[in-house]
């Protein structure tokens, strides 16, 4: 299993050439060969949403993708919210609403929540709270958290 | 005391300090920390659950391309068994265990082997090419069953507990009834979403073996390597990043922590784990699993007269840091806010072949309150009055306060500090309107629903000592560094700790950086459970910054030519205190006279806890076609004495909530007949999501202040999860009509279905 290829990762716009195993997943070579820890594993299965990051537009879990299927595509992840020092009105909503506590699954939350926003800004609050039950936080309990997401989408729909 | 006028942030629910870099992507949790030519570490765990292990064969593991080395316990043989960091029973040492099995193995999981290569996906090829030769023996699954033997050898009750006061025998010889009940709680643990991780190396020329990754108690951690492996402490330092979670679970010292660390000092080259998830299912500490036969002796009126409660604590296969914490706490806690004149509580604490146990948020009271509280409901429907009656009966009365409840746990004589029960409960029944509350489930009810209302009460403690130590420097620059050994778990550490000391020093909480976590930044300190961080530390941070206030203002009386009682500090300047607009010098430019800092120490001391208190209130519906129960909503009043940051302890609160009703309806670990593990990954042990967890409203209170301190504080992580299990038990109980119908944790659907085949 060690025979590598070449692929193209484009990060948050930036270009990262890697030569990865056709095995290695996306988000072991986000974090591994691009260098961005944000994106964070937590179960490798495809369950938990840690490692959520938006793949062409779309929420994608990266511990069930592997880095060749990204080859040429383009991969956003909590590193490339922020403009500069001012936080994404969902990264701001977070903090505003204390959505977050230890911070692990928060990177997942944030791109699991901004994807489905821009795709669906007109999503209703049932809507939301199933799709953020896509993903698992063990220390909020959720409440704050949804609380956050709606105060974003809200901002982001103003906008 | 720190003067009320100054009370700039103590009460006020400012923004948290940590939130930013985790918002960016920027923080630093275990995985995150990697160093050059690092290998990875993979163990190789046991498949059965009880066996002789004959031999172990490495040869084709050892010869796959890329491995360094592989290790089984004729490696390591020289490293003693982990140790007993709190409630270490003598009797249980025989019970530790060894950082890599020696002749048997007891639980699936048990690492056997261990791989160093130098990328993670080899060493787990490598991994799978190890193989053990073990001859199954017969395993051990109910710690409530005839205990065995392991090994053939050692008995599998490895102590029991006895704890008590007043005389229960005349209690039940007087009792006007008796009410007897056997209930169960079943295995959880805390599932942090991030999982165990450690990375070491060994920095020859200093001598000084790190530990990144580091959790909970790095101090203790720090000096127990250091011990295990022969070393001077200070030749051990350990680092905290960012946690994932904690719970109970995350931090304590365990086997992989070890083997890691004697691997940087022995390959030479730095080691990286990180476990994934089904490892941390079936290898990190579970915790929970109970089964209690409890009676009461009560009057005619109710009224407890004596409670005896014989229970069997279900530790797993080895005796971890916690000894006999859980059952020793859950003994020692069941009375609750109850006055109890005669207790007799009987703990057998007995191994299985399963994953070995720790703690878990609220450890033995999430177990005791719900047996207490189903017992206080028993007690109602015998006597034939309410759930709320029953309890105004029992209730402890302020008058009785501090209650010295005449038990121990935890090294300390347990003494309720302060409390006004009764009152906290009005405030409930009044904030949730419990008489609308039931007559709308009432008519509900004759719709053909079934719904139900369920109320808990609960004490708490906190708190626990027996000292934190902080360190406070003020910079040139004017910026304030807190340093402690407390840690930090994800629950505000550096916000709660920063606005004590900004209110106490007078300056900005956005100027203070609270440091957690490193062993080589302060010589020592307790970290991060039992809900003790804000007390402990919190007073110590008090303390210090108020030496270096005084250390501050008699700097600047000198350069300013006056006295220092005159002098103030509003958002780090120092001015006179009558003059606001006079001349003044900030805290950096005193420490700029000091020769570049100012610096002040203490430590505050504490033998006793501190117990907060609360009351939790479900409301459920049950859907009797199919067993599934929805929480709709859910209410928790709690008592915190004083809350610093009053959105912080709400945070807390939801949040276990969250995890007690997981434990309540959702959480189990399973096992097969074979004591295989079924619950592997997260699609076997489910956790509430955004879905499964009502609308949550706290009422935070701050009726009873804790004597013990001069803030008032007491403690928030565990007020959330304790009553959970009690309270939604009890609104099952309501939904269905049948009272007692609940009588094991978790309440899945199929035990709903047999609670209604069996009415």
């Amino acid at each position: 299993m060690t025979d590598k290829t070449a692929i193209t990762l484009t990060v948050n716009g930036r270009e990262h050439a890697i030569s990865v195993e056709p095995r290695r997943t996306l988000v072991d070579a986000i974090r591994e060969d691009c260098g961005q820890t944000g994106t964070h594993i937590g179960c490798e299965h495809g369950i938990c949403g840690a490692c959520t990051v938006i793949v062409d537009g779309e929420p994608v879990r990266s511990c069930l993708m592997f880095a060749v299927q990204a080859d040429g595509k383009k991969i956003r992840t909590v590193e490339g919210l922020a403009n500069g020092d001012t936080l994404h009105p969902m990264q701001q909503a977070f903090m505003d609403h204390h959505g977050l506590q230890c911070g692990f699954c928060t990177p997942g939350f944030l791109m699991l929540s901004v994807g489905v926003i821009e795709r669906e800004p007109d999503i209703s609050d049932d809507d939301l709270l199933d799709v953020h039950s896509s993903n698992l936080c063990r220390c909020t309990g959720s409440q704050h958290l949804i609380k956050a997401v709606r105060a974003a989408a809200k901002e982001m729909r103003g906008k | 005391m720190t003067p009320s006028h100054q009370r700039t942030y103590i009460g006020r629910s400012v923004p948290r300090l940590e939130d930013r870099p985790l918002l960016m992507g920027k923080g630093r949790f275990a995985a995150d920390i990697s160093f050059p030519d690092q290998l990875h570490m993979r163990v190789v765990r046991s498949p059965i659950a009880h066996g002789k292990l004959r031999g172990i064969d490495t040869s084709a593991a050892r010869a796959y391309p890329g491995v360094h080395a592989v290790w089984t316990f004729t490696d390591v043989a020289h490293i003693p068994p982990i140790g007993f960091r709190l409630t270490g029973l003598k009797e249980l040492e025989p019970y530790r265990q060894h950082v890599l099995a020696r002749d048997h193995v007891r639980y699936v999981g048990e690492p056997i082997a261990v791989v160093f290569a130098e990328n993670q996906y080899t060493a787990e090829d490598a991994a799978e090419l190890v193989e053990a030769d073990i001859e199954p023996r017969q395993v051990i699954i109910d710690a409530s069953s005839e205990p065995g033997f392991f090994d053939g050898t050692q008995p599998t009750e490895t102590s029991v507990l006895r704890k008590g006061y007043g005389d229960i025998d005349t209690a039940f010889r007087n009792a006007h009834a008796v009410v007897s009940l056997e209930l169960s709680i079943g295995r959880h643990t805390g599932v942090p979403i991030e999982t165990r991780g450690a990375i070491t190396r060994y920095d020859e020329q200093r001598d000084i073996l790190e530990m990144h990754g580091a959790a909970k108690v790095p101090h203790w951690n720090r000096d127990q390597i250091a011990q295990l492996l022969g070393r001077k402490r200070e030749s051990v330092q350990l680092y905290e990043g960012h946690v994932g979670g904690g719970f109970g679970i995350r931090g304590e010292l365990y086997p992989e922590d070890v083997l890691a660390c004697y691997a940087a000092l022995k390959l030479r080259m730095p080691i990286k784990w990180i476990e994934d998830r089904r490892e941390h299912l079936i290898a990190a500490n579970h915790s929970r699993q109970q089964h209690h036969k409890i009676r009461a002796a009560i009057d005619s009126q109710g009224r407890i007269l004596g409670i005896e409660n014989e229970f069997f604590h279900d530790n797993g296969a080895y005796m971890r840091t916690h000894a006999a914490t859980v059952p020793d706490l859950a003994a020692a806690m069941l009375p609750g806010p109850y006055r109890v004149p005669a207790y007799r509580a009987i703990g057998h604490i007995r191994l299985t072949n399963k994953t070995p146990c720790g703690t878990y948020r609220a450890p033995g009271r999430y177990e005791t309150t719900f047996v207490r509280e189903r017992l206080l409901d028993a007690i109602a429907a015998k006597v034939g009055v309410d759930a709320i009656e029953i309890r105004r009966r029992n209730l402890i009365g302020t008058q009785a306060m501090p209650y010295r409840l005449g038990l121990e746990t935890l090294g300390t004589e347990i003494i309720y500090d302060s409390g006004d029960y009764v009152r906290l409960l009005d405030k409930t029944l009044a904030a949730i309107k419990w008489n609308a509350l039931q007559e709308e489930l009432r008519a509900r009810r004759s719709k053909g629903e079934n719904v139900g209302a369920g109320l808990a009460m609960f004490v708490e403690k906190s708190g626990l000592g027996p000292f934190d130590k902080v360190r406070v420097e003020a910079a040139p620059d004017g910026s304030i560094e807190v340093i402690t050994g407390v840690a930090s778990i994800g629950q505000g550490v550096e916000t709660v700790i920063a606005q004590i000391c900004a209110d106490t020093l007078g300056v900005d909480y956005t100027q203070v950086r609270v440091t957690h976590g490193q062993t080589d930044r302060i010589d020592k300190g307790m970290g991060a459970f039992a809900s003790r961080v804000t007390v402990m530390c919190g007073e110590a941070t008090r303390l210090a910054a108020t030496k270096l206030r005084e250390k501050a203002l008699t700097v600047a009386a000198e350069l300013m030519q006056k006295n220092a009682e005159q002098l103030t500090i509003v958002r780090g300047q120092i001015m006179s205190n009558s003059e606001r607009h006079g001349p003044s010098m900030s805290l950096g430019d005193v420490a700029r006279a000091r020769g570049g800092g100012l610096v002040a120490e203490d430590q505050f001391d504490s033998a006793h806890m501190v117990y907060p208190y609360g009351v939790h209130v479900a409301v459920v519906g049950v859907d009797t076609a199919t067993g599934a129960i929805q929480v709709e909503k859910y209410f928790v009043a709690y008592d915190i004495g004083k809350a610093v940051n009053p959105m912080l302890v709400e945070g807390q609160i939801l949040g276990g909530v969250a995890q007690g009703i997981g434990g309540a309806l959702l959480e189990e670990f399973l096992y097969d007949e074979n004591v295989e593990p079924l619950s592997v990954s997260f699609a076997d042990y489910l956790m509430p999501t955004a879905r499964e967890t009502p609308p949550i409203t706290v009422l935070l209170s701050e009726d009873a202040p804790s004597p013990l301190n001069p803030l008032g504080l007491k403690g928030a992580g565990e007020a959330g999860v304790n009553a959970a299990g009690a309270a939604i038990a009890s609104a099952i109980d309501d939904a269905l009509g049948i009272p007692g119908a609940v009588r094991q944790l978790p309440v899945s659907p199929q035990r709903v279905m047999a609670i209604l085949k069996n009415r």
